[in-house]
């Protein structure tokens, strides 16, 4: 009796859990499988796949080695992480504590912080494109503005020229940077706001009443405590830098000059756009690898030294 | 905290900087799709349209199928969101209270699929969606039509489950108390019946939040449906928006009109659902 009703239970379970590890296999695992040997082939859909061994690996080396356009992706995508990772999550810690500061009405800037999160990629990009419009770009127009204020303050002239954003090679991916901080910030800062809701409030009145300063605290009792969200944001934010795409397709498509050009962008080229669908493949193994390194060594670094207070 | 009056103004000013700094760009968008064309292009600009012209977005949504896009739009993130609520709520409900050989070696496999990059599967699934036998013209091996591509089936098919929604689900069911499912077993109820009596109906706010993330996500998905779908019946908002733009100019009032109509749906579910986006950050482990 008992021996069977487990045995039941344990249908139960394999029933309920097909449908999806169906999917999970014909979707993910045979596609990662496919992916791998597609990396040693030569393949162009049309004909069938043709295998060349380590030449599309050896490629990717030589192609770095020389500077080429991929070596140019890697260097483009790190920029990229460098510039939005720090900034964005010191600027989402700043919001964070500014809305934890016990105001009233703080949801309604909550709410506002949150809305380009939940906008597409794709609109927020278009918006920001007509923004960056080096003619009658509205940020041209600030820098003007700015100039004009700044000059009647100091009472000398002070002009912050019109700058040329998206077409300018310098500019480029500093633009698309500042963009993407703009759009990720509200996602961070929630998560942040979740982070500083779980500190308790009497370890703050302790340490007031031991006298300690803003600084104090904030050094003594809320950074270390939030360490387990600042490594959870950071790891989520390291793997979304290096797939960074949609917003450099739609921008600037790589350019101008391959200012742009990022590694999804690239083996998105590669496969659909010159039908490279093997070496596509590898750049895309090398992403993976990327990504799941540097999985390995954040997780690494972040482990250890938490702090429990309670 | 106590705060003093003059810190509150200095708070409450850096937060509303940030506000105007989020709310500009799409201010712009507003004053831009209500422009017309002769006022896009001065400089200075002005902030508000001097002549207020409605009709760019008649005219916006008249430069391609719109009508079409968005049914179209609907119809997938609607089909992924259903797919995704039924296929993952039964995972985890299988991962959370029933016993199985295999059950902690499939969990960690499921979690798994997160680990790999859409990019590293995303050129076999095409080809394997293009080469689906028997479809869409194929024959036995795949060869002849165009299979999946161009289809729902193929839009929906590759997205309808996901493991963080498994894991979602999981870690709220693992929060139910038992006894309400213990005394429906000893009233004889089976496995199914306590998962769609008994753990769905209590599971509605872990349901609704991972319900609109899925939504909102499919409703601004790009790669997929760009790789998928080449037929202009089958394309959906986000790709419409490439319409007002070609190689030498935009028509930036009728792509903000456009922007402004794209945009609204997501903004309006998730000013209705709200709290559901909190909690399930909150859900999705931040407890450390």
């Amino acid at each position: 009796m008992a021996a069977s009703a487990a045995r039941r239970e344990e249908r139960t379970a394999y029933l309920f859990l097909a449908p999806g590890l169906a999917l999970f296999f014909v979707f993910v695992l045979v596609p990662v499988v496919a992916a791998f040997y597609l990396s040693f082939c030569r393949y162009d859909i049309i004909h069938s796949p043709n295998w060349i061994g380590l030449a599309n690996y050896q490629r990717i080396g030589k192609d770095v080695a020389n500077h080429g356009v991929f070596y140019l992706s890697l260097r483009n995508t790190a920029q990229y992480a460098v510039g939005t990772i720090p900034l964005g999550m010191a600027l989402a810690l700043a919001l964070g504590l500014l809305v934890n500061a016990g105001l009233r009405g703080v949801s309604i800037y909550r709410t506002t912080y949150y809305l380009p999160v939940v906008t597409s990629l794709v609109a927020i990009s278009m918006v920001w494109m007509w923004l960056y419009d080096p003619n009658y770009g509205l940020l041209n127009y600030l820098l003007e503005l700015i100039s004009r204020v700044a000059s009647a303050v100091m009472q000398r002239h002070i002009s912050l020229p019109p700058q040329t954003w998206l077409a300018n090679p310098k500019q480029a991916m500093p633009a698309i940077v500042l963009m993407s901080i703009w759009r990720g910030l509200g996602y961070n800062m929630v998560i942040y706001l979740a982070g500083l809701q779980g500190i308790p409030e009497h370890l703050y009145e302790a340490a007031k009443l031991d006298g300690a300063t803003p600084w104090q605290r904030f050094k003594a009792i809320t950074w270390p405590l939030l360490k387990p969200t600042t490594a959870f944001i950071f790891v989520v934010s390291v793997i979304g830098a290096s797939q960074v795409f949609a917003q450099v397709y739609v921008m600037t498509n790589g350019g101008p000059n391959n200012a742009t050009t990022t590694i999804v962008h690239q083996i998105f080229q590669n496969a659909f756009s010159f039908m490279k669908m093997g070496y596509a493949s590898a750049m895309a193994f090398v992403l993976f690898g990327i990504i799941f390194v540097l999985s390995l060594v954040n997780l690494r670094l972040l482990r250890g030294g938490e702090v429990e207070y309670v | 905290m106590r705060l003093t009056l003059p810190r509150k103004l200095v708070l409450h000013a850096l937060l509303a900087a940030g506000a105007v700094t989020t709310v500009l760009p799409f201010l712009w968008m507003l004053s831009t799709s209500l422009k017309p064309e002769p006022e896009i292009f001065r400089f200075p600009p002005a902030w508000l349209p001097h002549l207020w012209k409605w009709g760019n977005y008649r005219e916006a949504m008249e430069a391609a199928p719109f009508g079409r896009y968005f049914l179209n739009t609907v119809i997938y993130a609607t089909a992924v969101t259903c797919s995704n609520l039924l296929l993952c709520s039964m995972a985890a409900y299988a991962f959370a209270r029933l016993r199985f050989r295999g059950r902690s070696v499939l969990f960690i496999l499921t979690l798994g699929t997160m680990m790999v990059p859409g990019q590293v599967t995303m050129v076999p699934v095409f080809i394997l969606l293009k080469r689906w036998p028997l479809l869409g013209g194929n024959d036995l091996l795949g060869i002849g039509g165009h299979g999946l591509l161009n289809t729902y089936v193929g839009l929906v098919l590759p997205g309808a489950v996901g493991a963080f929604g498994i894991f979602l689900l999981r870690q709220f069911f693992m929060t139910l108390p038992r006894e309400l499912e213990d005394a429906a077993r000893i009233d004889g109820c089976s496995e199914v019946g306590i998962y769609w009596r008994i753990i769905l109906p209590l599971s509605a706010p872990a349901l609704a939040t991972l319900g609109i993330f899925t939504f909102t996500a499919a409703w601004n998905e790009f790669l997929w449906p760009l790789l998928i779908t080449s037929k202009d019946s089958m394309r959906t908002l986000q790709l419409g928006l490439q319409v007002f733009q070609t190689q030498y100019t935009t028509r930036w009032d009728l792509l903000m009109a456009g922007t402004v109509v794209v945009t609204i749906p997501v903004l309006l579910i998730f000013l209705a659902g709200q709290r559901y986006f909190t909690r399930g950050i909150a859900l999705s482990g931040m407890k450390g």
